[in-house]
């Protein structure tokens, strides 16, 4: 959630202070080395480890899994993670490497964990010592998750794992894995159960992993291959058979419509809809480009085109405002359903008008030492497709809408 | 000034808006509407502007033209998010009245600094309606621009047009210019001088008029010569929230009614918002909405809370609205099919409502321009 300092309970108040404070004085040296545009495409053990550092400190500080309870590695406060998320924004801080640990496997382990899943899991997911990537998505089951065929045999206290996942964001830098399996294959939605895997440690124990390569050249997500691969039972997240439900936690956060706020740095969105990928940045690349002979930013097409951007851009951020007042709000879904939609089409639009405005420099890869802005909007642009296409792709967004808010006929 | 979280809509604002929504509910349902306002489908029938004055008065008996008086004359002071809220509503239940104009009014007589424009707020409060007669014949309502001219002896002369719902009000807010510059001026629809001229408009839920003025020579000087202009510039933000906020609740029912049908007409043997083709574009819909809507509420803050944004944020709101509602109207009656192309089915008198504002005070296109000169700089001054 954004929102400006004015309604802060005491406590909020003395937190952001803190995270002020903390922030003036700790935010890490940049590094000599390239960093990618978000966590989605960390390739390299130098990068990775200079953004675990960054979140070991972060948390440490108290600005990482504030909202949950001490015992688990946590804050204990209430409504506090937003406030951390706009202060390392406002700051200008590194995003945190373990997004899929904060934002999915976290409140995932919380809602549905043991206790001592909890006690044991959470902490070094917060500190970054431990990464986690999501094994949900195989090459039959993508948009249809439910269609999953990894299959796992019960085998005593343990269960045998066989089975091919696919775009594992981070497996190749991954302790553990959240893993959706089919345990009875006469029942789709009621057949599957979720576990929580040590991946790492199965490496060449029944666990393969093969990096594929994104449209952009970079690399982020893998192919993670299970053959005989054993996980023990008490390593499973809530019940048999539960797994669909257990899922639907993962994805209602990955989409950003759960009830816990995933910590977050750099890539966030301000009070005025500004993102480090913003629109107002293509008010000044339009100054200094050029459109038959004169400043594209005094084209009245383009110039229409960016205020449009502006104006949604500024409408994504009023829409987190109004979503915290009920009296302002017809559907508790609504809102939080258009999250991912409308932020992955307003990046993506906003990228590829900054493309249109940049004309012929648009051509430059980010190698090139005349790429404007180093080159990151052509870049920004391909990698926008990461975003419209993950997290259940934006026309089964639509289908979620149109069934859940709006009750129109199930398209399945 | 601070800048509520909540947009600073209170519990009263919620009441206001509450009952808004049950008063429309009972005494302007859909059908009742149709029955009043769509009972001949003769194109002349157009010109005259129908309308319930019993629940016109039921409205003031509410007290719904004092909320955005100030209390110091005589009003409820609320603030601009609570009579958005309140305007969504008026949206939404598409009523003919002359509320909106009177609103509209009501921030412009507030903008004013003179006795006559307190005595007019007082009026207003206790039920007198009005509207702003501020556009000229081309359609231009920017501030200097009036086919109004106020004579060597103080009378009124000329032509205001595209005045809204004056059929209705019982004043008009005149923009008049003088050599000393554009002032506002104060005439009863009934003063001697002072004649209706109906247009012919689609909307069947207002009315619209040129009026002339002959020789009116009793006008009241609301705002002096060369202050008319800082005035109208100083209320524009809230007119334009407000026509913008119309337009949201309008086109919520909109959406509501197509999702509607789209869950209840079969074909091919399912329901048609089975097909993507009819469920993605009403999401679609929905998300246009809710953007404006967001945006209607930022605007309204702002004009309460933090004056220096409320330009830009009330220029968004519309710019917003209009898109939206010209997009969900196309789509309101597409997704009906036949029905939906028929003067019995009720959406097409949201839809010509809906037409009607995405103009008033400029549509997005025009919104846009005007953010440009703002944000980027004006062409030719920008690099
Ligand atoms: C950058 C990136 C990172 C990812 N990271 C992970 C990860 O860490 N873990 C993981 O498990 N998965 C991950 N994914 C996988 C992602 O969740 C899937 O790609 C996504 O759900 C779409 O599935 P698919 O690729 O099989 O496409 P398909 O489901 O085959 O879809 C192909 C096209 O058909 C459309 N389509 C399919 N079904 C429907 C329908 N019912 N109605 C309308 N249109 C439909 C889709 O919208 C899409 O346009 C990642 C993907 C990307 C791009």
């Amino acid at each position: 959630m954004t929102t400006s300092a004015q309604s802060d309970s005491n406590e909020q108040a003395a937190f952001r202070a803190h995270c002020k404070a903390w922030l003036a004085g700790n935010l890490p040296p940049r590094p000599s080395f390239r960093l990618p545009l978000g966590p989605l495409e960390i390739a390299t053990v130098e990068q990775l480890e200079y953004l675990c550092d960054w979140q070991k400190a972060a948390h440490a500080a108290g600005l990482v899994g504030c909202d949950y309870p001490r015992e688990y590695g946590g804050g204990g406060l209430r409504d506090c993670q937003w406030i951390a998320n706009h202060e390392l924004k406002a700051a200008g801080a590194p995003f945190f490497p373990n997004i899929v640990g904060l934002g999915m496997a976290a409140p995932t382990i919380f809602h549905h964990g043991t206790e001592a899943q909890k006690r044991r899991l959470l902490p070094p997911l917060f500190s970054a010592e431990e990464i986690w990537c999501q094994g949900f998505s195989e090459p039959g089951a993508g948009s249809d998750l439910a269609n999953v065929q990894a299959y796992a045999q019960r085998d005593g206290e343990r269960w045998i794992v066989n089975g091919h996942k696919v775009w594992t964001t981070l497996a190749h830098f991954a302790t553990w894995m959240i893993l959706l399996c089919r345990t009875d294959r006469a029942r789709k939605y009621e057949g599957m159960t979720y576990f929580v895997a040590p991946i790492r440690d199965g490496v060449g124990h029944g666990v393969a992993i093969r990096p594929l390569v994104k449209m952009t050249g970079e690399l982020g997500f893998n192919e993670v291959f299970f053959e005989d691969y054993p996980i023990a039972d008490d390593l499973r997240l809530d019940e048999p058979g539960r797994g669909w439900a257990v899922a639907m936690t993962t994805l209602l956060h990955e989409r950003g419509a759960g009830p816990l706020v995933t910590p977050s740095s750099g890539g966030g969105v301000g009070d005025d809809g500004e993102t480090t990928l913003g629109a107002a940045g293509l008010v000044e690349l339009a100054k200094r480009s050029y459109r038959h002979g004169k400043p594209a930013s005094d084209d009245p097409r383009l110039r229409d085109a960016i205020v449009q951007l502006l104006i949604r851009q500024r409408a994504f951020a009023q829409n987190e405002r109004r979503a915290a007042v009920p009296a302002l709000v017809d559907h508790p879904l609504r809102l939080p359903l258009q999250h991912k939609l409308t932020l992955s089409e307003l990046l993506q639009d906003t990228a590829r008008l900054a493309c249109e405005i940049e004309g012929m420099a648009a051509t430059l890869h980010q190698t090139d030492p005349n790429a404007p802005a180093g080159g990151r909007w052509p870049h920004a642009y391909m990698n926008s497709y990461g975003f419209t296409i993950a997290a259940g792709s934006n026309e089964v967004q639509r289908n979620i809408l149109g069934e859940r808010v709006l009750n129109l006929a199930k398209s399945k | 000034m601070t800048r509520p979280h909540d947009f600073g809509f209170d519990e009263t604002a919620q009441i206001l808006k509450d009952t808004a929504r049950r008063l429309l509910q009972d005494h302007c349902a859909p059908e009742a509407l149709h029955r009043l306002v769509a009972v001949s489908s003769e194109p002349a029938r157009a010109t005259e502007g129908v309308w319930d004055p019993s629940l016109w008065r039921k409205m003031v008996d509410l007290g719904w033209t004092a909320v955005a008086v100030p209390e110091h004359a005589g009003g409820f002071g609320m603030g601009l998010v609570a009579i958005a809220g309140l305007a969504e509503e008026l949206g939404r239940a598409a009523v003919p009245s002359p509320l909106i104009a009177t609103l509209c009014a009501t921030y412009v007589a507030a903008a004013c600094d003179s006795e006559a424009a307190r005595q007019l707020l007082r009026r207003i409060a206790s039920g007198l309606s009005v509207s702003l007669a501020g556009i000229d014949r081309r359609g231009s309502w920017e501030p200097e621009d009036t086919d109004v001219v106020v004579d060597e002896a103080g009378a009124l002369q000329g032509t205001a047009w595209f005045v809204q719902d004056a059929g209705k009000v019982g004043a008009l807010l005149v923009k008049a210019k003088s050599p000393r510059g554009v002032g506002l001026y104060l005439v009863e629809v009934d003063a001697p001088g002072v004649t209706m001229v109906p247009d012919a408009i689609l909307d069947l839920t207002r009315d619209q008029a040129h009026v002339e003025l002959r020789d009116v020579r009793d006008a009241q000087v609301l705002a002096e010569p060369g202050d008319g202009a800082r005035v109208l510039v100083a209320a524009e933000p809230a007119l334009l929230t407000i026509v913008a906020a119309d337009m949201v609740g309008a086109a919520e029912w909109q959406l509501q009614t197509t999702a509607e049908y789209a869950r209840t007409r079969v074909q091919f043997e399912r329901p048609i918002g089975f097909f993507q083709a009819v469920k993605h574009p009403l999401v679609d819909m929905m998300v246009q909405i809710d953007a404006a809507r967001s945006l209607v509420y930022d605007a309204a803050c702002a004009f309460d809370h933090e004056p220096a944004a409320a330009e830009m944020c009330a220029r968004m709101a519309k710019a917003a609205a209009s898109d939206a509602a010209a997009d969900v109207s196309g789509r309101s009656v597409q997704l009906h099919g036949g029905i939906g192309f028929t003067w019995e089915c009720f959406i097409h008198i949201w839809f010509k409502r809906q037409k009607h504002n995405e103009v008033l005070f400029g549509d997005a296109a025009y919104q846009r321009a005007r953010l440009a000169d703002r944000l980027i700089g004006r062409i030719g001054e920008t690099a």
